[in-house]
């Protein structure tokens, strides 16, 4: 076997991979231009990228108007802007309006009152998403949180001018409706999916007719029950206002839905789970709240934050009842003739603002989803 | 078995006992609770209905449902059916439940298309594809559906009047007043040709049924397409063509300050449409994507080891099993498109939110007004449910 061995003791030069199959060229031949097709597709969406993106910055930034002079009166003059309209974007609306935008008719120089609640409310968030601030503490923080953001709003206390609730408005009633619907509605939620598996039959129908009613339904029909019938449910000279009336509605819807994803973990967790605690002999009680919940609720934190998402969008439905949350404030600052038109502005800007909040929610949620199942994964 | 007895060793459930009388035999605590729950719901809805019995009689609303009867006076721009104001509340509310089931179909139809289409092409193996279906799903979704909606009707407003509408084809005019398509004018004989195409569906669901019947039992395959061709397409042109082939061409065109002739789409409706149809879209993408991967790797390889082609890898193999994961949350979504449709009623569609809404404000009727909204949605609701349960079954699968 001497050729063999000659042949091995001299390899054969080394040679570089084709350029066209390494660094960046050999990725755009695999991934942009793999075929023929491929790489008209490529092209043509290309093109229509750039110059859609090109005729976007142009609009939103080259063209745009971002302050407006003053007119003799004293109002701002927006004269430059219908010029300008269609080919650059009229940010002064946004400049002149933010502060409306964003809290409402909240008394001007309490301003940052409602400033500080958007602030809190936040980091009322990024607490509850870290890992380690997952345990029983964490009740007493949102309630603490929850409480003095509650002294905030309505002030009276500590020097602080009382604000009545009809002159909220902006982004904090977008939050409170979404985080005490969420905070009301998460136990409710609990106990209905608990309900509804039940073995005691007139408990599990009220549970059963209690969800189906709700998710069969729009949102915006319970939002109108709040507002036209909930005053003729109470006795006569009790009245409460309406943004309460609204967040009742948005409890009770959201915990139909949160039930329904309550319920799903409940299912998923093992029989031997249930069989086990059984065995240990301990109450039904003792069994859900030591053994169960905090198992079949971990399985769930996914949805549950993506049911979320959809409730912190949900509550832009206040609109139709007249609500002042921030779609309804940003609807109304362009309500002036003066300012009429420039829509798209303000819904880009509120856009955005949305988009933040769920667009971080989201990717938390989905981050948080390989995490827990890194576990499960082996 | 001839013994009827059940054996001991198959026993699931400890043997019945009487029941016992005391708070520790675990069904007697059951019923109490059963009852103290009961009776806190009743008592709690007993009080909400004696309050409202009350505040009506003491506010003089009437009840019942006599105001159907009654001529509503509420002028309605879009309608399926004819419509007056003269008409009755009944007729008005009527209108407004087609004017919801119309919007609800086309968009469900729009959006699961637009949607399977983004679906596939998010799992292009071209990276740009892929990269721009992501960037639209993740802003759709990540927006409130009402403000897409107002954002859509601000910009539908926002185009120019008719004399400088848009107009990229013979015949089709955009502009602040609507959509406007070319279209033809609809005589009778259309609809009985129409009638023969549903016929003519009908017949090749029942003859695709019998073929495949008939390769279950010979293993030989039968081609469908041709008689489907025949009977959906050639019997009612022919049928159209022996009666006269009527066909006058309806075109828009501007008069004095507005379009006359043509087909209408109007702003409110193409905006509810357009905000429907993207933003469910989204969520239907994920769907079809997720059912996609659904679909074991080893699946497409056996199957191509099989020598199918391509195309027929994806009907024969792929999608039959993806289906079974995506028919579920797409019942869902369906049901969205049509709960969500009542947003109509922030941007001025008259679908039954926004027309229930003006007759309990004419009438001071809240809770029918209200109960009318519940009742519509939730038979939709029922029905779309019952419908994909029965799809779904159909598809499920087969198991020992």
């Amino acid at each position: 076997m001497s050729i063999t061995t000659d042949t091995m003791r001299v390899p054969a030069p080394e040679r570089l991979a084709p350029a066209l199959t390494t660094g960046w060229m050999g990725w755009a031949r695999a991934n942009l231009f793999s075929s023929w097709l491929n790489s008209i597709v490529t092209i043509a969406l290309a093109f229509f990228i750039v110059k859609y993106l090109i005729g976007f910055v142009d609009w939103a930034f080259v063209n745009a108007i971002w302050n407006v002079p003053n007119d003799a009166a004293g109002r701002p003059d927006t004269s430059s802007c219908r010029d300008n309209k269609g080919l650059g974007a009229c940010w002064a609306v946004i400049t002149e309006k933010h502060r409306f935008m964003l809290f409402g008719t909240y008394p001007y120089e309490e301003h940052w009152r409602p400033a500080l609640v958007c602030l809190l409310f936040i980091g009322l968030y990024i607490v509850s998403a870290m890992r380690r601030f997952w345990r029983k503490e964490l009740v007493l923080i949102w309630a603490a949180t929850l409480t003095v953001i509650a002294l905030l709003m309505w002030g009276g206390v500590l020097g602080m001018a009382f604000v009545p609730q009809d002159r909220w408005g902006g982004l904090p009633i977008t939050l409170i409706l979404a985080t005490f619907g969420l905070a009301f509605a998460f136990p409710l939620a609990i106990l209905v999916a608990l309900g509804r598996r039940s073995k005691l039959p007139a408990i599990k129908a009220l549970c059963v007719l209690y969800v189906e009613l709700i998710r069969g339904v729009p949102l915006i029909s319970l939002l109108f029950m709040a507002s036209v019938m909930f005053p003729l449910f109470l006795p006569e000279g009790m009245n409460i206002d309406k943004l309460l009336r609204a967040q009742i509605a948005i409890i009770l819807f959201a915990g139909a839905y949160l039930a329904e994803v309550v319920r799903g973990g409940l299912q998923a967790l093992s029989k031997g789970q249930y069989e086990a605690a059984d065995a240990l002999g301990l109450s039904y009680w003792q069994k859900t709240a030591f053994i169960i919940l905090p198992q079949a609720l971990r399985l769930v934190i996914p949805p549950l934050v993506n049911t979320f998402i959809g409730f912190f969008k949900d509550t832009s439905l206040v609109l139709i009842i007249g609500i002042f949350d921030l779609l309804t404030a940003g609807k109304t600052a362009i309500i002036e003739p003066m300012w009429q038109g420039f829509a798209v502005e303000v819904y880009v800007t509120i856009g955005l603002i949305y988009f933040v909040f769920c667009f971080a929610m989201s990717s938390y949620s989905s981050k948080l989803e390989t995490e827990l199942n890194r576990g499960r994964r082996r | 078995m001839s013994d009827t007895a059940i054996d001991p060793r198959y026993a699931t459930r400890p043997p019945k006992r009487p029941l016992r009388l005391s708070w520790s035999d675990e069904r007697v605590r059951g019923i109490v609770y059963q009852i103290i729950v009961v009776g806190i719901v009743g008592a709690i809805v007993y009080w909400l209905y004696s309050n409202t019995v009350h505040n009506l009689d003491v506010r003089r609303i009437a009840t019942g449902w006599g105001f159907l009867n009654r001529e509503a006076g509420l002028p309605i721009a879009e309608y399926l059916i004819p419509y007056d104001p003269t008409d009755t509340y009944f007729r008005a509310l009527t209108v407004g439940v087609l004017n919801t089931l119309k919007v609800a179909v086309v968009g469900i139809i729009l959006a699961t298309l637009l949607g399977t289409l983004l679906g596939v092409l998010k799992l292009s193996k071209n990276w740009l594809v892929s990269k721009v279906v992501t960037v639209y799903i993740e802003i759709v979704r990540d927006l409130p559906l009402l403000l897409q909606l107002l954002f859509w009707y601000a910009l539908l407003q926002g185009l120019p009047g008719p004399r400088q509408a848009i107009n990229p084809a013979t015949g089709v005019f955009l502009s602040n007043r609507g959509l406007k398509l070319p279209f033809f004018e609809w005589v009778d004989v259309h609809s009985w040709a129409l009638l023969l195409v549903v016929i003519g569906a009908i017949g090749t669901y029942f003859f695709h049924k019998a073929a495949r019947a008939k390769q279950m039992a010979d293993g030989q395959p039968r081609a469908v397409w041709p008689s489907a061709v025949i009977m959906m397409l050639v019997v009612p042109l022919g049928a159209w063509y022996f009666m006269g082939a009527p066909f006058t061409p309806d075109i828009p065109a501007l008069r004095g300050f507005n379009f006359s002739g043509g087909l209408t789409v109007s702003p409110e409706f193409f905006a509810l449409l357009l905000g429907l149809t993207l933003y469910t879209a989204g969520f239907i993408a994920e769907i079809v994507r997720a059912g996609i991967l659904s679909v074991n790797q080893g699946q497409w390889e056996a199957a191509e080891a099989l020598g199918l082609p391509r195309g027929r890898v994806m009907n024969l193999v792929v999608l039959p099993q993806a289906l079974r994961v995506i028919i579920p949350p797409m019942t869902s979504q369906f049901l969205n498109i049509t709960k969500n449709s009542s947003l109509a009623v922030a941007i001025g569609y008259q679908d039954i939110v926004s027309i229930a809404n003006t007759t309990l404000n004419q009438t001071g009727q809240a809770i029918e007004g209200i109960a009318v909204i519940m009742l519509v949605y939730l038979t939709i609701s029922l029905s779309i449910s019952l419908f994909m349960n029965w799809y779904n079954s159909k598809i499920a699968l087969v198991e020992r």
